[in-house]
């Protein structure tokens, strides 16, 4: 019954994108004023519309109405209640539904906080996102029902993947969600502009503004990610050149390039088409990264079941929305010309040369995660090693922190690069000789390890300078740019030591054995059994000593679950400022009670992810920079002047 | 030549030798961490890389699978039904290993009886199949079909 209600809302949901995506846009073209305005009120109940579709989805997990496939398919009686709520996403036909509420509330929330755009470019936008919710609803709607009954109704469910039954599935897919759907704002800011013909600096600086939200959530997913992925998984790892997780950081480099774009075409009318360009393609990779997870045609851990048929739907859409979009702009670019001359010695320079950066990434591992694909096409099975992704990420990582602070430090308009440089230069020597310390306080680093904490002390002092040299008070876009700024500082000091420093060891040990790794001792007290929720689990007890002075007990599990059959390995961590330790149990040897166990030391882990907060929180405080405050005021008044002088 | 021309020649120049390097070290980076995927059968016909890591993948034949007695290593048959190579790996094998289940294994060929892994995959759930692995058994199924049911 529920069910069907679900059903039926969906399709009330695509008939109102339908709607939505026609009749602003029919209204743009024949000028007429009031099917322009239907475009706030038809936003905002189409986000009514999905949102109770998704709500009803989520009652039924939470009822378990096994009648319906896909909740039987994914819970159990035995599931716990926060787990059933966070089933609704754990499989492929709960989260395109999650995908779609999450753009409806995106819409809705562009419908709401547009005073600042006239009724022609607020109905050209709306219209624009209309167009791609029609295309993922009917997606959800023809290939990816969740409402779809089967009869007779089991008396117990599948039971959720227990990888999916912790924290980290609450919050990562969401955020996640928020960023990778927020690119479609910025994609249709930009399409939307392209049928107008023109593009303002009020409309890159509103647009501007909507990037940095996406960008933000898409920093705090792909963060979230990495750590769920590292204590979840159960090995240690925390980024691994999977398919699925280069689909989430292709549009974020994407971004990173559009953001910085953005900050020299807000002021000036240069690089207007370039920004346009990029927009565009930030959105195509989410979708292409949809693909990617959707259709199963790359191996990878966040595969679900293999359907031809979603693939080739996503690829469609694909098809149609870049394609669409690329054409446009290819009639298009003309009008959207530079007018202003940029002199090569100037900040417009650097930021320029910051997102060629950013898309050479891009495109570098764009084509390692699609070339298996290709070969497979010409009948050869092939994988790409995570070293290349290792290494072609390093290489194009140099520039880009070679030139992050000389870009910072640049002026706008014109400045001479000598006297940049010559503002940078002690900080070469500061950094230079930190890293020296460095190197000999961690006993030795390789060159990339030498390079990354050069990079990270690099950026880091020169960005203090530049704090401590602002002249007067610094404003909210200042002091986000540095935050951001130190974040990367942050991020790549951590992943340098962890990457190059840490400890790996797979051991065999006896109950009551003790065995010493990077200078701590790991007592191994063996295992028992025991009861919690709805898994059994065997747990391991490790005592970790240091100097004769115990730490940390650590109790890695081994879980069973009654409806999977195969266990799941919990690890167990002991976090810390300067290192983690990391310890997960394997299998049990023999009958005596030996137990294969993994041992971690992690070093300054836990940076990388802090300084991707830092990014996060960069972003937002850029939010409140209060000239975009006032510039948008006298905008607000300039619309409704307008308004009045029709009426 | 006039000092802008001169200029602009430097400019080119430098993008060619620029996008050249580029070019050079994205070929020999990829050509270094390209990865064939190898089927049991292709093993057996010889026909993998020498001194090379691949990716072999298959079933884990049923009771193939032997440890070590005191050490970590194990050693397991990795089979398409029509050929089997034989495989050691030393270290903790994932979650979802099992004997009858697919697994793509990482590593060489130490002569052409065994294959030393140094990494095993088995990233599947009890319905699931790694692509890489489904697709041998299927390439391999004309050959074993006249002896063998269907086993999956």
């Amino acid at each position: 019954m529920l069910a069907s209600i679900g059903q039926f809302l969906l399709i009330l949901s695509l008939t109102t994108a339908v709607v939505l995506m026609l009749l602003p846009m029919i209204g743009y073209y024949k000028n007429n004023d009031s099917l322009m305005r239907t475009g706030r009120p038809l936003a905002y109940l189409l986000f009514v519309l999905v949102f109770s579709t998704f709500a009803i989805l989520v009652s039924l997990f939470v009822l378990q109405d096994f009648s319906v496939t896909y909740v039987w398919q994914h819970s159990s009686l035995a599931l716990p209640l926060r787990y059933r709520i966070t089933a609704t996403w754990g499989a492929h036909e709960g989260s395109v539904l999650m995908w779609i509420t999450v753009q409806a509330l995106w819409i809705a929330a562009v419908a709401r906080y547009s005073r600042s755009l006239s009724l022609s470019q607020i109905s050209r936008v709306l219209s624009v996102l209309g167009i791609i919710a029609t295309g993922f609803i009917a997606f959800v709607l023809f290939a990816s029902n969740p409402f779809e009954i089967t009869n007779p109704a089991p008396l117990d469910g599948r039971d959720l993947n227990p990888l999916l039954q912790d924290f980290g599935m609450i919050i990562h897919p969401p955020l996640l969600y928020f960023g990778y759907v927020g690119m479609s704002v910025a994609f249709s800011l930009a399409v939307a502009a392209l049928i107008g013909g023109q593009i303002d600096e009020k409309w890159i600086r509103w647009s501007r503004r909507w990037t940095n939200l996406a960008w933000a959530f898409l920093t705090i997913g792909i963060i979230l990610g990495s750590w769920w992925a590292y204590y979840e998984l159960g090995w240690g790892g925390w980024w691994f050149w999977d398919p699925v997780e280069n689909a989430s950081f292709l549009p974020w480099l994407a971004g990173t390039a559009l953001i910085h774009v953005q900050a020299v075409s807000e002021r000036k009318n240069a690089f207007r088409g370039w920004t346009v360009l990029l927009a565009i393609i930030a959105f195509s990779l989410c979708v292409l990264g949809t693909f990617l997870v959707r259709s199963g045609s790359i191996t990878s851990v966040h595969s679900f079941a293999a359907d031809p048929f979603r693939g080739i739907f996503i690829l469609v859409l694909l098809a149609i929305y870049a394609g669409g979009a690329l054409t446009l702009y290819a009639l298009r670019v003309n009008q959207l010309k530079s007018k202003d001359a940029i002199n090569l010695e100037s900040k417009e320079t650097m930021l320029l040369g910051n997102s060629l950066v950013f898309i050479t990434a891009t495109f570098t591992i764009l084509l390692g995660t699609l070339f298996p694909m290709i070969f497979e096409a010409m009948g050869k099975k092939i994988s790409v090693g995570s070293p290349y992704f290792g290494l072609m990420f390093f290489l194009i990582m140099i520039p880009m922190a070679v030139l992050l602070p000389l870009g910072a430090q640049m002026k706008w308009h014109k400045d001479k690069m000598s006297s940049a440089v010559k503002a940078l230069l002690p900080h070469f020597f500061i950094a230079g000789l930190l890293t020296v310390l460095a190197y000999f306080a961690f006993d030795g680093l390789n060159l990339r390890a030498t390079a990354g904490v050069f990079g990270g002390f690099w950026i880091a002092s020169t960005s203090i300078m530049q704090i401590i040299k602002f002249p007067g008070k610094p404003n909210a876009g200042f002091i986000g740019m540095s935050v951001a700024h130190l974040g990367v500082a942050v991020f790549l000091f951590g992943m340098s030591m962890t990457e190059h420093k840490d400890v790996e060891k797979d051991l065999l040990l006896k109950p009551g054995q003790t065995t010493q790794v990077a200078g701590y001792d790991f007592t191994f007290n063996g295992v028992t059994s025991i009861q919690i929720e709805n898994y059994r689990a065997q747990q391991g007890s490790i005592l970790v000593s240091q100097d004769g002075q115990p730490l940390v007990e650590l109790h890695p599990q081994k879980r069973h679950y009654p409806k999977q059959q195969q266990p799941m390995t919990e690890a167990d961590i002991y976090p810390g400022f300067t290192k983690d330790i990391y310890v997960s149990l394997g299998e049990q040897i023999n009958d005596k009670g030996d137990w294969a166990v993994r041992i971690y030391i992690k070093p300054f882990i836990r940076w990388m992810w802090f300084g991707g907060l830092m990014m996060m929180a960069g972003a937002l405080i850029a939010l409140f920079n209060k000239r975009n405050k006032r510039l948008e005021q006298q905008q607000v008044d300039q619309v409704m002047k307008e308004r009045l002088k029709l009426s | 030549m006039t000092p802008t021309r001169k200029k602009r020649l430097m400019m080119v120049l430098m993008v060619a030798v620029g996008v050249g390097i580029a070019t050079g070290i994205f070929l020999t980076a990829f050509k270094d961490n390209m990865m064939y995927f190898k089927s049991p059968s292709e093993v057996s016909q010889q026909n993998y890389p020498v001194n090379r890591s691949f990716r072999l993948g298959g079933m884990v034949k049923e009771s193939s699978m032997r440890r070590i007695p005191d050490s970590l290593k194990v050693q397991f048959e990795v089979t398409d039904f029509a050929a089997s190579v034989l495989v050691e790996y030393e270290g903790i094998l994932p979650d979802l290993f099992r004997e009858g289940q697919g697994v793509v294994t990482i590593g060489k060929m130490q002569n052409d009886q065994l294959f030393v892994a140094e990494e095993v995959l088995a990233k599947h759930d009890e319905n699931y199949m790694p692509p890489e692995a489904a697709a041998a058994l299927e390439a391999a199924k004309p050959k074993y079909k006249n002896t063998n049911k269907e086993s999956n």
